[in-house]
């Protein structure tokens, strides 16, 4: 006898649910089990996204350009010519869709109360807010007009240690490539709230020309930020602007600029994998228990068909294809719930009640899931193979009865 | 023994295999429980003790205002005093008074805002653990000299060595123009980049002067044995403030690591959530996992159900005999799990725990690159009693579906 496949397809749906409890019951774990990967790993990666472009917005951008001993020696007298020649043909180039030269020295300002020390941005407004960099809440006051703007822009909570307000004078001083104080004084023309606190208290930004003049260093700049919005594409589009700037300056991605930034990525990556395989392994015992038992009630059934004919080969490829039933309906329905739920949550969940953990590990109070396509495929996968490699016991088993005896069984 | 518990303990084995798949589910689910919570445990005990250690302490006394604001007229009067009363009444030799300014460093080369801690040489040592980490020269011993240890990164970004001086310029308390010159003795080299760039200790007696602090300080650093005593000791200190007239009136608040270092408990409270959101499904998953065999088991055995109730078997006893089929399933699991996580996490907390990729992300946190888990009776039995209650949970419906039973019908079923 030669039974088509779709009889065998047939038989396998049927016996499903001839107990349609128990397939209930296991559909409910194979679902939540695979909702719960899906979301956990949507949740993650949200957060890991959120770590990784907060971090990029105050590196900023994802490929940073810098006079070769900038980054050892965070100094004046490591700046650059601003750029010209072939690397600004390949700064306009997509997929680069902004980038900003800034003059970016340590620098100490002072009220007339108090000092603190700062990172002081020499910036071109208009290249800044093309980079995503410029402070986008502006509480008091506007950012700067202009390179030429001779205010500063500094955050709240700086302004707040300083006992200062907008429309004060402040002064600040830093050193000229010849090692001088340079120092000039200038009115707060703005106030910006950061998504975390602590930028506010590092970075004072100011006209680019301004700042040039007062370092006397007319014409150069400390980095060259570009970005080109994907932080995940960054490895495909950084070699071309590497060599058009030529070898007197050193050009990075993020990946390295930040190393662990690129860690955390990797390791989500690798973490996601190995959550969805514990779920799936608590999920598999539940599995396992319900084919042996499936096998188990039908022993004379399974013997009578071994006794009229069917051949062990299709015997164990109902009871797989039983389970593949179990695990896509439970695959479908998981993911149909894990996607609905992520979707109404999308908006954002509301985290503050931790937002200076959150902080510790730069990341803002508000969580947004991230679902990624290739994370449902992923646990399809995880479930599909391992769910046929834990069915292929039970359904060996099975086909592997001696008819005779089988049919004998109580 | 009851008749009742001979027929769980004889049932549960007519379907060897069922009840060994359960107990498995149940293992496995505690063993990685066990596990997990050993080694959030011991890593957030790490987490906290390092962080403390570096240079925070358990507990500081300073002005109300001065953790958030840090400005140099928030004082703690007559610190050293202050602080020498602190070791008297905890009985603690680490205890450590402070004082911390802003100021402009410069060396030949370069300028850099810095924040400058005047320090007690001799007592810093026992409340933080960058006077032991110099990589190059000395710590600080002379209380008055004109000497200053800073961290490598700063150093480096200076450019000066052990041998150079650095020249500061700030404000001083009565807002006078503060100017101070001192020799680099020491380098310290923490492996946290943060700290290696913010490092700059100087002795308290040098500081008061440069600073025109007179006897005043920031803060006294108190360091416990353990975090377990945190509590009554800052109790003990706010009587010791409010007993003293010098102090009572000076606006001093004693402030625990908590209130000192906020983010900490909150990194470790989102942690805890996002592990419990996972801790959670493997639950639930075992829970259904049990219901499943449950159900299984009281549905074959609906004709011999049948025929104990026809016997006048009251359905109670029937679903305790259900219960406690569950009950000892469940102790099984619970029983070989926590014995074999157990033993697992024992031997990790020897041998220590180890993630690819996992020393950078730790380094953020004060971690050493190896985990060591903690074994604890709280961190052993806290996952596999809530799995234990969820099996628990999940044979109420299958006991209860025996009160519906009717015997005749019950008796007639269909296998």
């Amino acid at each position: 006898m030669n039974l088509p496949v779709t009889v065998v397809a047939t038989l396998a749906w049927r016996n499903l649910w001839r107990n349609y409890r128990r397939t209930l019951i296991m559909l409910i774990t194979i679902a939540l089990g695979v909702w719960s990967m899906i979301f956990m790993t949507a949740l993650m990666r949200g957060m890991v996204d959120e770590i990784v472009r907060n971090g990029l917005e105050t590196l900023p951008g994802e490929v940073q350009i810098h006079a070769p001993d900038y980054r050892r020696d965070p100094s004046i007298v490591n700046s650059m010519a601003m750029p010209s020649g072939a690397l600004l043909a390949a700064l306009a180039e997509p997929p680069v869709i902004g980038w900003s030269g800034r003059v970016r020295v340590p620098a100490v300002i002072s009220s007339e109360r108090d000092s603190r020390g700062v990172t002081l941005l020499g910036v071109d407004p208009v290249a800044e807010s093309n980079l995503g960099s410029a402070p986008d809440n502006i509480i008091e006051g506007r950012f700067l007009e202009g390179v030429d703007d001779k205010g500063v822009v500094i955050g709240a909570s700086l302004a707040r240690r300083l006992e200062t307000k907008l429309g004060k004078r402040i002064v600040i001083m830093s050193q000229d490539p010849e090692n001088n104080v340079a120092d000039r004084g200038a009115r707060i023309v703005g106030i910006y709230k950061a998504r975390l606190p602590s930028t506010e208290d590092i970075f004072v930004y100011s006209g680019r020309s301004v700042i040039q003049k007062m370092l006397k260093i007319e014409g150069e700049v400390s980095e060259i930020a570009v970005t080109a919005d994907d932080y995940r594409a960054v490895l495909d589009w950084y070699p071309a602007i590497a060599s058009a700037a030529g070898p007197d300056v050193e050009v990075l991605p993020w990946t390295e600029l930040d190393t662990y930034l690129s860690t955390m990525l990797r390791v989500q990556d690798g973490f996601a994998l190995v959550f969805m395989v514990v779920i799936f392994l608590a999920l598999s015992f539940g599995l396992v228990n319900t084919l042996v038992m499936a096998v188990f009630e039908r022993v004379r059934e399974i013997g009578l068909m071994q006794a009229l004919g069917m051949r062990p080969g299709l015997i164990l490829a109902q009871i797989l294809l039983e389970s593949l039933y179990l695990l896509f309906v439970g695959l479908g329905i998981g993911n149909i719930t894990a996607y609905l739920s992520i979707k109404s949550l999308e908006s954002g969940i509301d985290i503050s009640g931790v937002a200076e953990g959150m902080e510790m590990m730069n990341m803002s109070p508000v969580l947004y899931p991230a679902l990624e396509f290739s994370d449902m495929l992923m646990s399809t996968g995880v479930v599909i193979c391992l769910g046929l490699l834990a069915s292929l016991l039970p359904a060996w088993k099975a086909s592997q009865l001696d008819p005779v005896k089988a049919l004998a069984k109580n | 023994m009851n008749v009742t518990a001979v027929l769980a303990w004889r049932n549960l084995w007519r379907h060897k295999r069922r009840t060994w798949l359960t107990v498995g589910a149940m293992v496995f689910c505690n063993v990685l429980l066990v596990f997990l919570i050993s080694l959030q445990l011991g890593s957030y005990q790490m987490m906290i003790e390092n962080t403390v250690s570096a240079f925070t302490g358990h507990i500081q006394v300073q002005d109300s205002d001065f953790n958030d604001e840090q400005k140099i007229r928030q004082i703690v009067p007559e610190v050293i005093e202050l602080a020498r009363q602190v070791r008297a009444s905890l009985g603690v030799e680490t205890v450590a008074a402070r004082g911390i300014a802003f100021a402009l460093a410069s060396s030949e080369e370069r300028s850099f805002g810095i924040q400058l801690t005047g320090v007690q040489p001799e007592f810093e040592r026992q409340v933080s653990t960058f006077p032991g980490l110099i990589s190059e020269g000395r710590y600080l011993d002379d209380p008055q000299a004109q000497e200053i240890v800073i961290g490598a990164i700063l150093a480096r970004n200076l450019k000066v060595t052990v041998g150079d001086e650095l020249t500061f310029l700030g404000s001083g308390l009565d807002g006078s123009f503060a100017a101070g010159v001192a020799r680099i003795v020491g380098i310290v080299e923490t492996g946290f980049a943060e700290a290696d760039r913010a490092v700059a200790e100087v002795p308290l007696a040098w500081f008061q002067e440069v600073f025109a602090m007179g006897s005043a300080g920031h803060s006294v650093v108190v360091s416990l044995p353990n975090l377990e005593v945190v509590d009554a000791s800052v109790v003990q200190l706010r009587e010791l403030l409010a007993a003293d007239s010098q102090f009572a009136d000076a606006g001093l608040a004693v402030l625990d690591w908590d209130a000192l270092l906020p983010g900490l408990r909150q990194a470790i409270q989102s942690d805890m959530a996002s592990a419990w959101f996972m801790y959670g499904v493997l639950v639930v998953l075992v829970a259904f996992s049990v219901l499943n065999t449950q159900l299984m088991s009281v549905l074959e055995r609906t004709r011999e159900f049948g025929v104990m109730l026809a016997l006048g078997t009251r359905p109670g006893r029937l679903a305790k005999l259900v219960g406690l089929e569950t009950f000892v399933m469940s102790c099984l699991g619970l029983v070989i799990g926590v014995i074999l996580g157990g033993l697992l996490s024992v031997y990790l907390s020897y041998a220590g725990f180890y993630y690819p990729g996992m020393e950078e992300m730790a380094a953020k946190f004060n971690l050493p690159d190896r985990m060591y888990p903690e074994v604890s009776v709280l961190s052993l039995l806290w996952g596999p009693m809530i799995v234990f209650a969820g099996a628990m949970l999940a044979a109420i419906y299958p006991a209860l579906r025996l009160f519906s039973l009717e015997p005749v019908a019950a008796m007639r079923a269909v296998q």
